[in-house]
């Protein structure tokens, strides 16, 4: 018994030290996770981002050096804080609170002295970095706008936040990410690959090597060079011709769904969203809950198209067989559809397919619509084959373009009306106002533009892309799937020579440009808003679709100006300048343009919101807007450098 | 022909243990000192060498010298203890070394040996019978003139392991109720700071009263229980008097961190909590030999030293530490076993001293550091760094292996 005593502490010991240490390393699993929060810390070496290009190789977004200050407190020793002071254009009352703030987060760590200084603020002090001694400075990279215009297109960079760091492994905070506009749509192409170096930390957080002589270190991947489908000459054009005006503009080249233009006005310079002004030029811009620069109208906007949508009730009929090119029907400046209902019309007399487009006939086209309707006994029926018509225009959805917002718009089927009515009792009576692009239908700029692209093409199209090339990758395959329509070919003849002559005897015969062949349809909106607890009738949204050269179409454009009155009145001109822009290179009607330039629309939107500060941002041209929304973004004089 | 006999008789497989011990030991010193600025390494490397002569000069001496001059070497102990007080060097508050130029010697260290020789002399010189109180004393009396010298300098680390002798105390006749006696101090002591004191005492009338009813009888005896249970009580109370009014804040925050009372890791859990996480970040296999974060990164107090174990738990993972607790336990079974076959008592008390030293060694250490034991300095014998633990243990060893190679000679 005296001998088994130590023998048996031995072993029991032995035993209990091996449970212990089997649960600290084999069943308990946080030590290890522990251990790397403790000893390993990952640095990033961030590459650079990919260039945006024009359509034509012109260099729109780039970017620029941006410089950290940073300081490590323990180090500091005789600094000239007058000196220093100087070269960094700041108080000694800010070098007091900002060197208090680095030692208060670590004597021994480097912090953020001063941020994202540009080239010219960093120069004069880089040459005399060595005379402070515990300063030295980071790099960045921001992004610099060759141009100021397509904010709405870029979208911008900024630091990722965290839902998204949750959702997506590859995010760390503080990095970088494109928001809004391509450098969202394209920010895996934009951003390259980020490297990754594990370095060895010391207990008091000291950096001592590489850990494993780097075996799981990664080098950083250049982002790529995107060329963009847009046309930097008719994107600034249409932004001038935008100026004092809300809408948005959307330009698609036929034959492959390229934009050729993005446009939303009010817009900003894209570059006052850079560096050290972003966070508060940026408050500004998402709380002007009036003018709303941040909303992309030409992606966004939802409204009933109006007399543009006549053109696809003009075709449905068509291939339904309920008309012809010969059908007649007689306007007396409108007519009665139902008991006690007329729809007006500023026509009078007989209308067939061909005056009925360029005179916008009211009655012609809800006859139209409502033989289609019906030809079917059931109306249910009837109008979901109208509408599978209508849809094949790419319209009633999401389009699948390469931007990162939109509507879905709105093309109603019978479950549209089952909701309205759910006791039923609706037929084509009722639902006529499609026909003339109102009740229940809703449409944005770029589906207008994708529609008028789709008839300029005689039925069919390419989805709406703003992506061009990719260096070194291809382009999504579903840009280069054409969409045909449920409409014959052979229907598109007549209604296409309907909207040419638009211009020669309708609505926009002022609008002509000479030698070019355009073909087009005016359109307004009605739209209501409150003000004062009263809904009010505003003036009419104007809309303006048109397609040039008629035979061989190479710009599709639609184009919304909110409270713009009658279509040909603004949207109108608008887009003959532009097509005359985009195909000719140069403006041949000065006066027009002129004219167009000097229409300022502020009256109407001070009536809607009364805000001052709305009124302040529209009162004044875009290049002041930029200066008077933010007096402190300052004009940086070195931007192009790169 | 004397140093054949030695080649023949020698145990091997203890000194082949000892070696792997030592390598291993140092690989992990180096491991964990590659990044200091001090040489530590290469120091330990110049100690292993000296270890060498050393072993040859023990092997080479009569084994009979050993029992001839226990009480001399014992004396000549005491006096560099009781010297320190006088002449020694404190680092680090402990007041345990001399300073000779730039190398210290710890004669604690060389303490235990001493201690263990006279131990054994004393037991071995006539049929001491540890059934009589006064050869108690005067056994104690040996054990604890080292304490007494030790505890003030303060190094209550070194001063804790001579409570193992009276484990060895016990194989030579010593009553089972000091050890029981001990035993219950201990888990009465636990359970005092765990749980609150009333309920300990309560706990102890419970198990007094249920052994009172089971026992037959006429082994039934109201007084006796009636004492131990008022010496229960007393001691639980005078613990949790002594807990919270005698020992400092920092000696209760030690005990408090193992009962998961104090989280402050930043404070006084720094130490166990970079330890566990150290140990604990190894896994199966470790991260490998030099790789070890924890261990470049400086983040374990003491590494080299007390702490050394961190660095095979980080690096060389369950399986490592598997291997270096299996080998320490087959050392000390081995050092049992051998005590056992020996033909002299003094042999045997001292080759039990020597298991019983390097245990508790091994024991405190390894549980101080997987975080099951307090705080206390305490160095693994043959890893841990330092001259004087190295050469001290190794004394400790050699003297019980020569003497077990004489034994065929002891006629």
């Amino acid at each position: 018994m005296r001998k088994i005593l130590l023998p048996s502490l031995i072993i029991i010991a032995a035993s209990l030290l091996l449970i212990r240490i089997f649960y600290l390393q084999v069943i308990n699993d946080t030590f290890k996770l522990k251990s790397e929060n403790n000893a390993i810390k990952i640095k990033y070496d961030y590459p650079e981002r990919g260039y945006i290009f024009d359509r034509n190789g012109k260099l729109l977004v780039s970017n620029q050096a941006s410089y950290d200050i940073m300081v490590i407190p323990r180090e500091l020793k005789n600094i000239d804080t007058l000196e220093f002071c100087q070269l960094l254009k700041i108080t000694k009352e800010d070098f007091i609170k900002n060197i208090k703030k680095a030692k208060v987060y670590s004597p021994r760590l480097p912090s953020v002295f001063l941020p994202q200084l540009n080239k010219s603020e960093f120069a004069a002090f880089q040459e005399k970095i060595r005379k402070f001694e515990g300063f030295y400075f980071q790099k960045r990279s921001l992004r610099d706008y060759e141009v100021d215009y397509g904010a709405n297109v870029f979208g911008g960079i900024t630091e990722v936040n965290e839902s998204k760091i949750a959702k997506n492994p590859y995010y760390k905070s503080g990095d970088l990410i494109g928001v809004q506009g391509v450098e969202q749509s394209y920010e895996e192409i934009l951003r390259g690959i980020k490297g990754v170096k594990y370095i060895q930390k010391d207990k008091y957080n000291r950096e001592i090597g590489s850990y494993k002589e780097g075996k799981y270190d990664t080098i950083a991947v250049q982002g790529e060079d995107i060329n963009l489908t847009i046309d930097a000459e008719i994107q600034k054009y249409g932004e001038q011709l935008m100026i004092n005006k809300r809408g948005g503009i959307v330009a698609i080249e036929p034959q492959t769904g390229e934009i050729l233009a993005l446009i939303t006005a009010p817009s900003y310079d894209p570059s006052i969203l850079v560096g050290r002004q972003r966070s508060k030029n940026y408050t500004l811009l998402y709380y002007d809950s009036i003018a709303k620069p941040l909303y992309d109208r030409g992606l966004l906007a939802e409204y009933p198209p109006g007399s543009p949508f006549k053109i696809l009730t003009g075709l449905v009929a068509l291939q339904e067989g309920v008309i012809d090119e010969q059908t007649t029907f007689v306007c007396h400046h409108g007519f009665s559809y139902a008991r006690g209902r007329f729809m007006a019309c500023h026509g009078f007399g007989p209308h067939q397919l061909n005056n009925g487009i360029y005179n916008s006939c009211n009655t012609y086209f809800a006859s139209a619509y409502m033989k289609t309707i019906n030809k079917y006994a059931k109306p249910a029926y009837a109008v979901d084959v109208w509408s599978n018509h209508v849809k094949s225009f790419g319209l009633g959805d999401f389009m699948g373009y390469d931007l990162p917002t939109g509507r879905r718009g709105n093309i109603p089927d019978s479950k549209t009306y089952k909701k309205i009515y759910p006791n039923g009792g609706w037929r084509s009576t009722t639902i006529v106002s499609n026909s003339i692009g109102q009740g229940e239908v809703l449409m944005t700029p770029i589906q207008l533009a994708n529609m008028i692209a789709t008839v300029s093409n005689e039925g069919y199209y390419y989805t709406p892309h703003i992506i061009k090339k990719i260096k070194g990758g291809a382009i999504d395959k579903k840009f280069t799937t054409k969409h045909v329509t449920t409409i014959d070919k052979k229907y598109f003849k007549p209604v296409i020579q309907g909207l040419h002559d638009v211009y020669n005897f309708g609505t926009a015969s002022s609008l002509r440009v000479e030698g070019i062949e355009i073909c087009g349809k005016t359109g307004t909106a009605e739209n209501f808003a409150k003000i004062g607890g009263k809904r009010v009738q505003l003036k009419d949204h104007s809309i303006f679709v048109a397609f040039a050269p008629k035979d061989n179409p190479k710009i599709a454009i639609a184009i919304m100006v909110e409270n713009g009155g009658y279509g040909a009145t603004i949207a109108g001109p608008i887009a003959s300048l532009m097509i005359e822009k985009y195909l000719r290179k140069k403006i041949t009607r000065v006066d027009l343009e002129k004219r167009v330039l000097g229409i300022s629309l502020r009256d109407q939107y001070a009536r809607l919101g009364g805000m001052a500060e709305a009124n302040a941002i529209e009162s004044t041209p875009k290049e002041n807007f930029v200066k008077n929304m933010a007096a402190a973004v300052k004009v940086d004089s070195t931007k192009k450098i790169n | 022909m004397k140093n054949q006999s030695i080649k023949k008789n020698l145990d091997w497989s203890c000194v082949i243990i000892y070696s792997a011990l030592v390598i291993l030991g140092w690989l992990n010193i180096f491991s964990s000192s590659l990044s200091s600025p001090d040489n530590t390494y290469q120091k330990q490397l110049i100690f292993i060498v000296l270890t060498i002569p050393l072993i040859f000069i023990i092997l080479a001496i009569d084994g009979k010298i050993y029992e001839k001059y226990a009480s001399i070497i014992f004396v000549v102990s005491l006096i560099s203890l009781a010297g320190l007080f006088v002449a020694g060097k404190t680092i680090a508050g402990q007041r345990c070394w001399y300073a000779i130029g730039s190398f210290t010697i710890q004669p604690s260290e060389f303490a235990k040996a001493a201690t263990s020789l006279a131990l054994a002399k004393y037991l071995s010189d006539s049929q001491i019978n540890l059934k009589d109180v006064n050869r108690q004393i005067q056994a104690l009396a040996i054990v604890f003139l080292p304490v007494f010298l030790i505890l003030p300098q303060p190094d209550p680390g070194s001063a804790l392991i001579y409570s193992i002798f009276f484990v060895v105390l016990y194989r030579e006749g010593l009553p089972a109720w000091y050890v029981l006696t001990g035993a219950a101090a201990i888990v009465l002591f636990v359970l005092t700071l765990v749980i609150e004191p009333q309920y300990v005492i309560l706990l102890a009338l419970v198990a007094l009263v249920l052994h009172y009813f089971k026992s037959r009888l006429g082994d039934r005896n109201i007084v006796l229980s009636s004492i131990l249970f008022a010496l229960m009580s007393g001691f639980v109370l005078s613990v949790s008097y002594v807990f919270e009014n005698v020992f400092k804040q920092h000696h209760r925050d030690r005990f408090n961190i193992l009962l998961g009372k104090t989280v402050d890791l930043k404070g006084i859990g720094y130490n166990t909590n970079q330890s566990e996480i150290a140990i604990g970040s190894g896994g199966w296999i470790g991260k490998g030999f030099l790789e070890g974060t924890q261990t470049k990164g400086g983040f374990v107090p003491e590494q080299h030293t007390d702490y050394i174990f961190t660095t095979v738990g980080e690096e060389w993972g369950f399986a490592g530490s598997l291997v270096v607790i299996g080998l320490f336990a087959a050392l000390l079974l081995r050092i049992i076993y051998l005590a056992e076959r020996q033909k002299t008592k003094f042999s045997r008390v001292y080759g039990y001293c020597v298991a019983g030293i390097l245990f508790t060694h091994f024991f405190v250490n390894i549980s101080m550091v997987v975080g099951i034991f307090p705080t206390i300095g305490v160095p693994l014998p043959f890893f841990s760094y330092g001259g004087s633990g190295l050469w001290g243990f190794t004394i400790l060893l050699f003297i019980f292996l020569k003497m077990d190679a004489n034994k065929v000679n002891e006629w």
